[in-house]
């Protein structure tokens, strides 16, 4: 039931031949997905699918750097509807208004590997150790909530150059909630894991951990708002870092309406944060954490631009050494601005710290707060990333370097931007899988921090 | 088929479903997935086809930054086996991929039979053999031509920018047509589409030299309505007023003081409201939450099952609805994704709670014989869920007052528009929400604006601290397109009504003190 019809190398082609604009860009995804979850120990919602999703962007040209554009996304699999598409997308860019971000095409730079192979793909005797794993977890005495979601995305890109380029994606991402004790007042934790296809997934090792946090619970302590000391995992900071890298946008640092735009014009590039050696990178290379190592989008946006498709997507380091070294920008902005263009990456990564593990700098610790994961995380203020959100499934009061005791959730009020210029220490890089954002951004790879005076705003009742 | 379109609330009649969608091969599909999971042993089988187009225009400082259309378009086969669900999908709409989709939900279903520790079982539901139901709009947004919608646009984005003090403004409009064919081995064969548009617009000051910025957007809100709203030609939404007003607006909060923090007097416009009965009441009485089948994502709820009937959720005044038959609203549905057609009832009565929503699986399990018809799943490869209805604060049966005189009534304290940030913690209990627009009261009187305001409290003090409702004139629709729930991740559109209200002493804060500055 893989087959998704007409193999999308050919729906590339023949929408290209199809094409009666003066230039076309072409993009196909074949999307195979599985996916478990469960609440109090049984299943609930489960099943497969298998999708297409593609676009055709029509260019009519008035000039190199003047064009107009339009753009038609399908997921019809009918191979009569790829002219209907090709022709929607032509009459779109007809009467299209000129875009702004009009640059030249790439041109073909050699075959893509692979162009004609069949798509990745899955299915639901990919969670076979999984779920013999967490039989074994329903009959214990915790109550186990969770999600376990396979993806294998491939994407063609083709475009009327001659350009083509193809890739495969597998994402996995596996999360178990954990409670422990009466329904009213349960204690609760949290363990996640991503993984490209599930192999050598240690469940016994995650429920493990998930059991020694709850150990944890036995004893409880409120805490009154303030100012701790904090130590955040690495989960906590992919979610504080990740909202970072988002709003690291060239244009709207030049134009003074982001966090990035220095005081007196200009950008914020170049200012020191902090004097610990962080640097924030997006890498498609990672060998741990590979993403599509090129453009493909069918719509442009503050930071991408149709323009751009196929552009090979470098390594960039967002903050260098502790110091701010870039902004995300298309080939379009950056020469408006005088830059040079950086494609926003699909991995994060925040290196520079020591070889200390969480449990290391708990042990470092005269009294703190530990945290597990952070919740329901927004924007409040723009101008300076101020950050809401909530602790949850775990803050713990950490006194002469050993947990002690469960305390209370809160609601805290931060920016990562301010998180960074704050930070006292930095533990051991590892890869983890960032709670509020892994329905966007799976592959990231974090240090512990440790704040010196993380904010909590308010107490939380949520348990 | 059987003709049930009926006449819109406004007493036209509505439109039929899309001829180009009935051309699809959904009662080919029909029998050949449902007969296929039926001979499978599924004792429960039902197919949706759904198809959901959508056009997103956003430009930037008057000029276009993307168009792009959208249609997505797939059939999905679930089945109940052995008391296990079941679920797969597929794009290819062809009798010959339903009978293979139909049997891969079934083997599904098996394979997981020895993880599910809770049967299910579905509530009754009255058979609806052939039915249509079409939402209430009367220009279809994809009828009108690309180049008149920005043009349209771009003159709401000239008179923005055309002001003094606006440095840069972004308008974009959003649209979605969303069709589903629904059939089931009980016999009920349900055709519905439903359209909704949510137009933005949004003016940016700079101060470049002191690195500072301020924004201020539209508050017309996303509507189940047509082209007719964007233009404002139904006369639901007054564009050239508002547009007139903004830049003022903005000037005048720019260089507003800072508020001062601690409790404070609120009168809340719908405008901001609704988020907030979205955030604290809509979620907290999703009966899947309450259970706890959302307590390793999107969360639980404080308002759990043992406290139905008990739980005082706020003052007596309080009243509040669950529905999916409120004109415009986003949530309004014929039937729902479970062939259960739209209700309205009580979710809050007297301040205390009353109710749920729920779907087929999740009423008999509180003990109603049936479903209030809340399920939907929002695209043919995900699983149909308990989705948000419309939830609604009902505003005073008894007297119209007016925001002006709920403001009336306060010595010393703000009146807040519109909605901008939001965040909730995982059992509904701690809110914190910020918006457009503040306005000091002094003595009963509006009496400018001030900045970097934030409301926080938890949810049952902040309604038990509502003094007064305003009346019909002051209710009004909000909604968001963007209701995030379920793992995989799905989005739904949701409408929520209130009128102006009066809460005391909540605790407002600082968001500049709150950054450390």
């Amino acid at each position: 039931m893989s087959a998704l019809g007409v193999p999308a190398g050919e729906v590339v082609e023949r929408a290209l031949a199809a094409s009666r604009a003066d230039e076309s860009i072409v993009l196909v995804t074949d999307a195979h997905e599985a996916s478990l979850r469960w609440a109090g120990n049984s299943m609930t919602t489960n099943g497969v699918s298998a999708s297409r999703h593609w676009a055709v962007v029509s260019i009519f040209r008035d000039g190199p750097t003047s064009a107009r554009v339009g753009s038609v996304g399908s997921t019809s699999v009918d191979q009569a509807d790829i002219e209907t598409v090709v022709r929607a997308a032509e009459e779109a860019a007809r009467t299209a208004e000129p875009a702004e971000d009009a640059v030249p095409l790439l041109a073909a730079d050699g075959p893509a590997p692979d162009w004609a192979a069949e798509p990745g793909s899955t299915g639901i005797d990919v969670f076979g150790e999984l779920a013999r794993a967490l039989a074994g977890g329903f009959d214990g005495a915790d109550r186990l909530y969770g999600f376990a979601h396979h993806r294998v995305h491939t994407t063609w890109l083709g475009t009327s150059t001659g350009l083509r380029r193809r890739y495969a994606q597998p994402t996995g991402t596996l999360e178990i909630n954990g409670k422990r004790g009466p329904d009213a007042d349960p204690a609760s934790a949290w363990v996640g894991t991503s993984t490209p296809d599930f192999v050598g997934v240690d469940v016994a090792g995650l429920l493990a951990e998930l059991s020694r946090r709850l150990d944890w619970s036995a004893k409880t302590v409120h805490l009154d708002a303030g100012r701790y000391e904090t130590l955040l995992p690495p989960s906590a900071v992919a979610d504080l870092m990740i909202p970072l890298a988002w709003a690291m946008e060239a244009r709207g640092a030049h134009e003074g309406h982001n966090a990035f735009a220095a005081p007196g014009g200009g950008t914020r590039i170049g200012e020191r944060l902090t004097e610990l050696p962080l640097t924030l990178t997006s890498d498609p290379a990672d060998p741990l954490l590979p993403h599509r190592p090129f453009v493909a989008t069918s719509a442009s946006s503050d930071t991408l631009s149709v323009f751009d498709n196929g552009l090979i997507a470098e390594r960039v380091d967002w903050v260098r050494d502790g110091v701010v070294n870039a902004l995300a920008q298309s080939r379009a902005t950056a020469a408006e601005f005088g830059s040079t263009v950086t494609v926003p990456g699909e991995n994060l990564l925040l290196t520079g710290g020591s070889t200390a593990s969480i449990d290391e700098l708990v042990a470092n610790t005269e009294r703190g707060l530990l945290l597990t994961t952070l919740w329901y995380i927004r924007e409040v203020d723009p101008a300076t990333l101020l950050l809401t959100g909530l602790t949850r499934d775990g803050v713990y009061l950490v006194e002469d370097g050993r947990v002690t005791a469960e305390v209370n959730n809160f609601r805290w009020n931060e920016s990562p931007l301010d998180l960074l210029r704050r930070v006292t220490e930095a533990g051991a890089t590892e890869p983890t899988l960032p709670r509020e954002w892994s329905d966007w951004f799976t592959r990231t790879a974090m240090p512990p921090l440790r704040i010196p005076d993380f904010h909590m705003s308010s107490v939380s009742l949520a348990k | 088929m059987i003709g049930v379109s009926t006449a819109t609330s406004e007493g036209r009649a509505r439109r039929a479903v899309d001829a180009e969608f009935r051309a699809l091969p959904l009662g080919a599909l029909a029998e050949a997935a449902l007969s296929t999971a039926r001979a499978a042993g599924a004792a429960h089988a039902d197919l949706r086809v759904h198809r959901l187009r959508t056009q997103s225009i956003r430009l930037r400082d008057g000029r276009v930054e993307s168009v792009a259309d959208h249609t997505d378009l797939g059939f999905a086969v679930r089945v109940v086996v052995d008391g296990t669900w079941g679920f797969a999908s597929h794009a290819a709409l062809t009798p010959q991929h339903a009978v293979a989709v139909a049997r891969q939900a079934v083997e599904v279903a098996t394979a997981l039979r020895a993880l599910n520790r809770e049967r299910v079982e579905l509530a009754p539901e009255p058979r609806y053999p052939d039915v249509e139901w079409v939402s209430e709009y009367v220009i279809d947004p994809f009828e009108v031509p690309t180049a008149q919608k920005v043009a349209l646009l771009q003159e709401y984005a000239r008179r923005l920018a055309a002001a003094d003090g606006v440095d840069h403004v972004t308008a974009s409009v959003l649209q979605v047509k969303e069709q589903t064919y629904y059939a089931d081995t009980a016999g009920t064969v349900i055709t519905q589409q439903r359209v909704r548009v949510h137009p933005e617009l949004k003016a940016v000051t700079v101060d470049s030299t002191a690195g500072v910025f301020e924004t201020m957007r539209t508050l017309a809100p996303p509507a189940g309505r047509g082209w007719e709203y964007v233009t404002g030609a139904d006369g639901v939404w007054d564009w050239d007023d508002e547009l007139a007003r903004i830049p003022g607006w903005l000037a005048e909060k720019a260089v507003a003081p800072g508020v001062e923090a601690g409790p404070t007097d609120l009168v809340i416009d719908p405008t901001n409201l609704w988020l907030t009965i979205h955030e604290s009441i809509g979620h907290a009485t999703e009966y899947d939450r309450a259970i706890g089948y959302e307590s390793a994502y999107a969360g639980t709820s404080f308002a759990t099952p043992d406290k139905l009937g008990t739980l005082r959720y706020g003052t007596p005044i309080m009243r509040v609805t669950g529905d999916r038959t409120e004109p415009f609203g986003l949530a309004t549905v014929g039937y729902d994704d479970e062939g259960v057609a739209g209700q309205r009832w009580d979710l809050i009565r007297d301040g205390v709670l009353v109710g749920y929503q729920l779907d087929r699986a999740f009423a008999p399990r509180l003990g109603l014989a049936r479903s209030n018809g809340c399920s939907y799943a929002d695209s043919a490869h995900h699983v149909p869920i308990q989705r948000m209805a419309n939830v609604s604060l009902a505003p005073d049966p008894e007297r119209d007052t007016s925001t002006e005189e709920l403001i009336s009534r306060v010595e010393n304290g703000l009146y807040i528009v519109g909605d901008k940030s939001w965040s909730i913690d995982m059992q509904r209990y701690n809110f914190q929400f910020t918006g457009q627009r503040f306005f000091r009261i002094r003595d009963g009187e509006l009496a400018g604006q001030v900045r970097d305001v934030a409301y926080q409290a938890t949810t049952t003090d902040f309604w038990g601290a509502m003094e007064a409702v305003g009346g019909p004139s002051t209710w009004r629709l909000g909604g968001a397109f963007n209701c995030g729930k379920a793992q995989p991740g799905q989005v739904a559109a949701v409408s929520h009504g209130c009128p102006s209200i009066l809460v005391r002493g909540i605790n407002v804060l600082n968001t500049r003190t709150e950054a450390g500055r």
